[in-house]
């Protein structure tokens, strides 16, 4: 498992597109290093013959007819954009 | 009795009022509004209350079927089409729900009328409701404690009798532990039982809605009506829905109740202690039968848990992104200037914080150590629980290690506020059901705190632990003892 000190917040939280300040970054930096140092517990534990559950539930492929249904307009799926026209999303420019 | 009494009524007495023609819909939501412009100063239970629509739909409201009238609370993470659904999240201001729920549409489906949306900690992650970006919701019993959490507001609204029953949600204890530092009834359902199509992600693999309610019984009526499958769900569990109150009034002669050792933890209150341990004895004399249980891999539940969670919650919240609803930042130099400052200015600490762990256990190189490793854990944890189930029918601890704490009191450390899940996140992380009833109180300077009782049962086995725990409750008056909020109002 890998060293608690090996965590970076300010490269972490480029990763999770997420602004933080200076005093978050540092702060984050140790809290979150304490909350792994904690973690590193589950090294004691044994896990070399078990699978990976992904839930506690053992259910998987669940299928249902493909037909269509009726659902949101375009216009009350676009109500909620903070910047909207012509039945599209708005976003900065990505293109030059 | 006044309309004044009506707030304080159960939904089951409620229930008799409304078929008897005592009481209409209409005057049930014109007392509950009196209540709550009364003292929700005081508590902050609530975000947001559209009296107007409620009084609509209480007009039409045909109380002969199973909740007809009966006004449900409804936490702020669970979408009502046409009413705000925050997360008490500032990134989802504005932000209108276009469609019910499924727990709603089942809601309404019974005749109850959702009222109110609950305050939570900002997408239901914390355990004392201090997270919310939006208001400080206060403990009725003491209003310089909190409620719990992340469902404090549900539990709050209950506790003080400004609401009848409450919808909450929890992925690792957030029905059950503000049920019980609150002293009201809240059920995590069995994995899969109830729909989540609707309700916000938090954790997938961990996420439940359930009731919080003044008794067993009412939790049971609002289960009745919530539960079953939903093919819009695809961890819907497609199995018969029992009659959840069928076995309400059964005793506890032959019932097989297990005490595990690992949950003897020394950090627990020992006033908490204590009252479990009465409540333990107490089952046995009522002819349960007390058997000893190990769970080997306690300790490591909330390492799991931490992981998991947030790991499920960097990956689901990444849609919070300002482009096709709520907050979007002013100006962005380029696009990912947008998402990062959007997400930087919308998100508040908690969420952010978990955010970066999330990424963090999940991105190349750390994968295998933290996520994978603690999935093979949490199948070791799930398979401790289905041991135990081979002996007992149900596992008794405390809900909660301590009462209600102070405002700020836990705030500066999360991993302490992350260890207090231990009795909790177990069962998430089992995909199994539980239960949070009173169990008495803990005193501290002049104040009653209440104490949580938990049982948990096997998958499926919502109809035995609302059983177990209904005959406890009905042998006991903790469900009785209303909050210094509630008499004083009586009394005026």
């Amino acid at each position: 498992m890998a060293k608690p000190s090996d965590l970076d917040v300010r490269y972490v939280a480029k990763l999770a597109r997420l602004n933080l300040t200076d005093a978050e970054t540092e702060l984050f930096q140790k809290q979150l290093a304490d909350v792994l140092k904690y973690a590193q517990k589950l090294r004691e534990v044994d896990v070399g013959h078990m699978e990976a559950a992904a839930h506690g539930v053992p259910i998987f492929n669940v299928f249902r007819e493909d037909e269509p249904r009726d659902w949101l307009t375009a216009a009350q799926a676009l109500d909620n954009a903070p910047h909207q026209a012509n039945g599209l999303f708005i976003v900065t420019k990505v293109v030059e | 009795m006044t309309s004044k009494d009506l707030p304080a009524l159960t939904i089951a007495d409620l229930q008799s009022l409304l078929r008897l023609r005592e009481v209409s819909a209409r005057e049930v939501i014109d007392a509950l509004r009196e209540r709550i412009e009364d003292v929700d100063r005081e508590v902050n239970a609530y975000l947001s209350v559209d009296f107007d629509a409620a009084a609509q739909e209480a007009e039409t409201a045909n109380v002969d079927l199973p909740l007809g009238g009966v006004p449900i609370a409804i936490k702020d993470i669970i979408n009502i089409a046409g009413q705000p659904c925050t997360c008490a999240s500032k990134i989802l201001s504005g932000y209108r729900a276009p469609y019910d729920a499924t727990v709603i549409r089942n809601l309404r489906a019974a005749g109850a009328i959702p009222c109110g949306r609950t305050n939570m900690d900002e997408f239901a992650m914390g355990s004392s409701t201090e997270n919310s970006g939006l208001k400080l919701t206060r403990n009725p019993w003491d209003l310089s404690r909190v409620p719990g959490g992340s469902s404090g507001g549900s539990a709050a609204a209950v506790a003080a009798n400004e609401a009848f029953g409450a919808l909450g949600t929890e992925t690792g204890g957030s029905i059950r532990q503000p049920a019980a530092l609150s002293g009201v009834v809240g059920l995590k359902p069995t994995y899969g039982r109830v729909s989540r199509f609707g309700v916000v992600a938090f954790a997938s693999s961990l996420d439940q809605v359930g009731p919080l309610t003044k008794t067993v019984r009412d939790s049971a009526l609002i289960m009745n009506a919530i539960a079953g499958h939903d093919p819009q769900e695809t961890t819907s569990l497609n199995q018969a829905v029992p009659d959840y109150t069928a076995r309400l009034g059964r005793d506890l002669r032959g019932v097989r109740i297990g005490v595990a050792k690992e949950y003897m933890i020394p950090g627990t209150d020992p006033q908490v202690k204590s009252a479990v341990d009465s409540a333990v004895k107490h089952m046995n004399s009522l002819g349960a039968e007390i058997i000893d249980v190990s769970l080997p891999h306690t300790d490591y539940a909330v390492a799991v848990y931490y992981i998991l969670a947030t790991a499920e919650a960097s990956a689901n919240l990444a849609r919070f992104d300002g482009v096709r609803y709520g907050y979007r930042t002013e100006n962005p130099k380029d696009l990912l200037d947008h998402y990062s400052r959007t997400r930087g200015e919308g998100f508040g600490q908690e969420v952010k914080r978990r955010i970066i762990l999330g990424t963090y256990v999940l991105s190349s190189g750390y994968y295998d150590a933290y996520y994978l490793r603690a999935q093979k854990v949490r199948e070791l944890i799930r398979q401790d629980f289905a041991k135990a189930f081979e002996k007992v029918d149900a596992l008794v601890s405390p809900t909660s290690p301590v009462p209600a704490f102070k405002f700020g009191e836990r705030t500066a450390n999360p991993l302490q506020m992350y260890l207090a899940d231990i009795f909790t996140s177990p069962a998430n992380l089992a995909g199994i059901c539980g239960i949070s009833v009173p169990c008495g109180f803990a005193k501290l300077n002049g104040h009653r705190l209440p104490v949580g009782l938990q049982m948990l049962g096997k998958a499926l086995d919502e109809a035995r632990i609302l059983q177990i725990a209904h005959a406890y409750e009905q042998s006991t008056d903790w469900h009785k003892a209303h909050s210094p909020i509630s008499t004083s109002w009586q009394n005026a």
